[in-house]
């Protein structure tokens, strides 16, 4: 199962609420203000590498990129260009979009 | 805004004929609405109607058609809690045409 | 029947500050008139929509949380609500609307729709239904 959040975790639950009701084995695709999840350092940083035990979790390069902050990516976040993106939602058997 | 006059006063309707504000609504309006989708209004067709209103009143919806049949059964008994005996009242369809003679909006899912 | 797919609504977004709510609510209806197997989940500030004694009439807007009651008629019994959600914001399930469905199995028994479930468990709902959206 995919879960995607376009939210930043620092002015909406989304992610919050997304790591706490993940499955093993799933992937978590951070898009959009999204991306801010996975910055190093932060206060959310903590609860997404104790999630990196369980799931997947992958960047949108072009949101990251474009944000500025892709030197600034938690170790072990896997970047995925558009392609990558629709590979994701294809090899799944659902999608939930955290909104 | 299209508008009905029942009784040398002016109702507001939509498009279809659906009227605007249900709070407006009365027996007589309801007969003018009847007329529009020529039903001929009994006793029975008024109980169904009535009982839409009700429903309206506490749920804030219309409901739909296999509800509604279900619902009627339970309240008016089993012989009148199905389709055919809703259909025969309304041919054109109990949720739409029901609906717009007691003064609600469409309903949800309306099909 | 081998096309009913699962669906859960995921809602959690508060009532009235933005349409989400409205708009699943009726999504939910029309799902359920197409006898689909439909399920509700309400976490985060979703579950301010079915918070008890709401009352829109000085703010003018159509109060739609008597809708929530309907949903028995339309073969929707299971109302998930997030534990935590709830505790996070100071409110018990005495504090919702008190939701039910009539049991046809059961001689028509009237039964609670709401079920508070762990995060653990909604990850494990998730898992198990067919279609998930989000509102």
């Amino acid at each position: 199962m995919l879960h995607t959040v376009n939210k930043s975790p620092f002015t909406n639950n989304s992610l919050d609420s997304c790591l706490d009701c993940v499955g093993n084995g799933a992937a978590v695709l951070l898009i959009e203000d999204g991306v801010y999840g996975a910055l190093k350092g932060s206060k959310v940083a903590d609860k997404v590498k104790a999630a990196m035990g369980k799931v997947t979790i992958y960047a949108l390069s072009a949101d990251v990129k474009a944000r500025g902050v892709a030197d600034k990516m938690i170790d072990g976040i896997k970047m995925v260009d558009y392609a990558g993106f629709v590979e994701l939602a294809a090899e799944n058997d659902k999608v939930h979009s955290w909104l | 805004m299209a508008t009905m006059t029942v009784n040398g006063k002016d109702y507001e309707v939509d498009e279809e004929g659906y009227l605007i504000d249900l709070s407006q609504w009365n027996r007589e309006v309801g007969e003018e609405l009847a007329k529009s989708e020529k039903v001929d209004m009994t006793e029975s067709h008024w109980e169904v109607i009535d009982f839409l209103r009700e429903y309206y009143d506490e749920y804030q919806i219309a409901p739909a058609v296999r509800v509604l049949t279900k619902a009627i059964g339970k309240k008016l008994g089993k012989e009148k809690g199905n389709s055919k005996y809703l259909y025969e009242l309304f041919p054109y369809g109990p949720a739409k045409q029901a609906c717009k003679i007691a003064g609600l909006p469409k309903p949800t899912g309306c099909i | 029947m081998s096309d009913t797919k699962k669906f859960l609504y995921v809602n959690r977004k508060a009532p009235y500050g933005t349409v989400y709510a409205l708009e699943s609510l009726e999504v939910v209806l029309i799902g359920a008139a197409f006898e689909q197997d439909v399920q509700l989940l309400f976490m985060d500030d979703g579950v301010f929509q079915i918070a008890k004694g709401q009352d829109t009439g000085e703010a003018e807007m159509k109060n739609f949380s008597p809708t929530y009651s309907a949903l028995g008629d339309y073969e929707v019994t299971k109302m998930y609500v997030d534990k935590q959600s709830l505790e996070e914001r100071g409110l018990t399930l005495d504090d919702l609307i008190h939701l039910t469905y009539e049991d046809e199995d059961d001689d028509y028994a009237e039964k609670d729709s709401i079920r508070l479930v762990s995060r653990e468990e909604i990850a494990a709902l998730m898992e198990e239904q067919d279609v998930i959206l989000s509102f």
